[in-house]
Parts: structure tokens; sequence; C-alpha cells
């Protein structure tokens, strides 16, 4: 899909992507040329569709994290499929010589820590474990790449709202 | 009335995204498995055939011979070969770069539906919408197929055995995904109902231009447990019009002893336990044939890659 701003004859560039509520998915598109925006609202059933397919509007802000569909979208994940986060690697780079990383793992490597503040930990357990440690590994990166030392419920939400992570 | 550009013609690399991300998704999975020998489809079309039985002995057999095995169990909503080679228990470690896979006493890497599902035997539900299912839900289950093919950290293996669904069009989503065409395995019966299905699947598969694919002759005798006697179980030649009618070769004939599906369903395959005995030996052969199937630089089945092209299609009856 691109969306062309007919009076300029230019391709409108991806803005934001919201989920406002009741299943709609909401993308918004701006003409560089005029600043005329746009907003894509999509129904429950179009924005399930577009999510089952593993792709999202606009692109992704963060890697593609391991089995993301299924481990988002199946009801009734066994709330001990996975090992706790504690008990793994959230760390990029590690992975024990086990696999080929797939390209789209993401790159940084020698990563300084990131320390969790206890309310943050408090949080990051009312997430489901089905896919904690994938939530987990999404916020320890975005506060690696931004060189952010402590994890706190408020870098969470600024991460959430940035990163277009309604419902982690 | 105004010219408008096509997609094509407006030269820009913003817009949605969708087609990058699916190309993407599409390297992660020919990256993963770059480092697997052969992907070999375990199909039918038709249900009821053993093809999870005939999956799970065969994993067996290939790692009684030393081979590094995985299995995908494809059969998203009636998985059940966790079960079947013992993989269901401890979590799973959810590293960065993928989900490492449980490892079967036998040692054979397991993936399927049954390790992230919080209640046995519950039915496969997505959430919501519910309504309008129908639309997406086929879209969902390739996805999963998808992440279960890219995501699971499968390492290096000689065979990744994917034991696909009922319905001719699960090999067709399978055929789709992977980035070269698998192995396939068409498993029926002498039935003559499973014959009419699985012609359907074949279709599909020659349509793949597969390098190799041959016949599973799934309980083509009985055998008595307390006497040994051999007799028929179905009284149909369905096989042998298959291999005709398919211009298949008939890889395996695997009998009907009642003991192989009693312990393939409580997690001992005998193929991989006594791989001397009967059953073991009808495996040993199945993988032989795989292990000198061609990898695709050759023709397509039937044709002289296949292992079993020099011979007519084997309509006999197993001594």
């Amino acid at each position: 899909m691109k969306f062309l701003c007919l009076p300029c004859d230019e391709v409108m560039e991806f803005a934001e992507r919201q989920l406002p509520g009741d299943g709609t998915l909401a993308a918004v598109f701006v003409c560089g040329s005029c600043t005329r925006e746009m907003a894509l609202l999509t129904n429950p059933m179009e924005t399930q569709f577009v999510s089952s397919m593993g792709v999202k509007i606009g692109g992704r802000e963060v890697p593609a994290q391991a089995m993301e569909g299924v481990r988002g979208a199946l009801e009734g994940g066994s709330e001990t499929a996975f090992q706790e986060p504690e008990e793994q690697d959230s760390e990029r780079g590690d992975d024990s010589g086990h696999g080929t990383p797939p390209a789209s793992a993401g790159s940084a490597q020698g990563p300084s820590p990131v320390e969790w503040s206890p309310e943050a930990v408090d949080r990051l357990q009312r997430v489901p474990s089905f896919v904690r440690g994938m939530v987990k590994r999404i916020y320890t990166d975005y506060a690696r790449e931004r060189g952010i030392r402590t994890l706190t419920p408020d870098v969470m939400d600024t991460a959430r709202k940035e990163l277009g992570l309604e419902g982690m | 009335m105004r010219k408008i550009r096509t997609y094509n013609e407006v030269d820009h690399g913003t817009g949605s995204q969708l087609l990058e991300q699916v190309l993407e998704q599409r390297a992660r999975l020919q990256e993963r498995l770059a480092s697997v020998g052969r992907v070999v489809a375990v199909a039918s079309g038709k249900g009821g055939v053993g093809k999870s039985a005939v999956t799970a002995n065969l994993a067996g057999a290939m790692a009684a011979q030393g081979l590094r095995v995985g299995v995908l169990d494809a059969d998203l909503n009636g998985p059940s070969l966790a079960r079947m080679l013992q993989v269901r228990g401890p979590p799973l470690e959810d590293r960065a770069h993928g989900v490492v896979p449980p490892t079967s006493p036998h040692g054979v890497k397991v993936f399927s539906m049954e390790l992230l599902q919080g209640q046995e035997n519950a039915p496969l539900r997505w959430k919501e919408p519910e309504t309008d299912t129908f639309l997406w839900q086929s879209s969902m289950e390739t996805t999963a197929l998808r992440e279960f093919l890219a995501d699971v950290e499968w390492g290096e293996l000689d065979f990744l055995l994917v034991d696909v669904p009922p319905g001719t069009d699960k090999i067709r989503r399978l055929l789709e995904l992977v980035p070269d065409p698998p192995v396939a395995l068409i498993v029926s019966t002498p039935a003559e109902i499973s014959r009419a299905v699985v012609l359907r699947s074949i279709g599909l598969i020659r349509e793949a231009e597969v390098p190799a694919a041959g016949i599973v002759a799934n309980m083509t005798e009985y055998l008595c447990p307390d006497c040994g006697h051999r007799g028929t179980l179905f009284r149909g030649d369905g096989i042998r019009r298959l291999a005709e009618e398919s211009g298949l070769n008939v890889w395996a004939r695997i009998p009907f002893d009642p003991s192989l599906g009693e312990e393939t369903d409580a997690g001992a395959p005998p193929a991989g336990r006594d791989p001397e005995g009967l059953i073991g030996r009808a495996f040993a052969g199945l993988v032989d044939r795989l292990r000198e199937a061609p990898d695709g630089s050759e023709r397509g089945p039937g044709g002289e890659g296949d292992p079993g092209a020099d011979e007519s299609p084997r309509t006999e009856e197993p001594s």
C-alpha cells in the first residue's frame, strides 16, 4: 500500500500508528509537500487480518521477536510454556552458539547493562509469562539503544507510545 | 480522466511497507533453514492414515542411525507429536534469536502447538475478533507454521520432518513457505477411499516440482501379536492403483501391528527402539530412500533422480 496525495502527486509518508479502541487500527500518513494528513482506519476484522500476516502497516519499530505472531494471538497460551525471563538471556548476542541469528534480530553487540527498577520489575511480572520474555527483550533493547541505564515504568510508558506496543 | 500513477510507477521506499516485511519474513525463514539438510513433508491429504505415527517412527529410525533430525508438528489443530516423542514438560528456552526446541529421549528436536497451549486437548483458538474468523484464520495458521519453521532454533539438521495435517490445501501451504521444495512422503493405506483423496495431494506436489516423492503404504497387512499370522487388513488394492495412477514408487510398506500404535502413542516409537524388528527394518529402508533422494538439481518425482525410478511401481504384496 502506498498513499498518494493527488493535489501534490506525492507519496504520503507514514507518520504514526495507534490502536484507539474497539479493535480499530489507525495509521496516519502525511504529505511532505502540503502537510495534509490522512488516517487509514481498519475495522477489527481488517486489523486482525493484517496482524495475522505478521506485518505492521507503516513498518516495524522493533525487530521481529521469536514467534511473536503466535504468542500475541494464541488464546490460552500456557503460563509455563516459556522459562521465566530471569532464567534466560535477554541480551542480544548471547545465543550460546545455538542456531543462526536471523538477519532481522538486531545488531547491538557488546550491550551495556540495563537495570530494571523494582517498580518496573513489578509491572513486568504482571505481563503474562507466555509473552513476558519477548516484552522484556523489547523494553531492554529500547533502553539500551537510547543509552537509558535504568528501566522505570515511565520509560516503559514512553516506549509503548513510541514503539506502538499497546497491550504490552 | 486524470492519470493516477500506478503502485510501481511511484518509486518511493515508504508506504505501508507490507511487501518489505513479507520479504524480510522470507529471508528469516531461508536463513534458518540454511542449516537443515533436507525438509521432508510427511503428508497425505487424508486423515486417519497414520501420518503422525509414521513421522514419529521415521524420526526414531533416523536418530537410531545417528542422523540429526527435527520434527515439526504442522498439525496445529490436532497436534500429537510432542506426546509421541515425549517432549512435554520443561519450559522452553526463549532466546533473542529463537525458541530452543526440546529434545526427545531419542535425540529428536521437536516443536508442536502442544508445547504452547495451556490446556491439554483444548481446541486451538485465536484471540478476538471471534466473528468472521474464517476470513483470517488461514492466514494466522500460515503465520504459525512460518514461525515454527523460522523462529525455532533448529540448528544443524540432516532432516527436518514436517507432519502435514489432513487436507490437500495444507501441503500447498508448506510448499509455498519453504524456500526449496521438500521431499514428499505420501502416506496412504490400501483402502480405496484413501487413494482417491491422496491423488489430489499428489497433484499439488507435482505442480510444485518437488525433487523426490514416494508413497509410504501404511497398514498394508495385519500382524497377529499372538501367533505372528499375517493377514489382509484392507481388501482394496488402493496402493497398487495409487502407484500406477500417480507414477510414484512405493518407498516403504508398514504392516499394521497393534503394538506400533500403542507404543508410539505412549511415546516409544518402536522403529527407534528396535531397529532390527519388522517395523524397524521397514523404517530403516525408508531412511535409506530418503538419504538417496535427489536434492532438486536433478529431475522431478518419478524421474531419473527418484531413488525408486529404476523400478516399476512396486505393487507386489510383501513377503
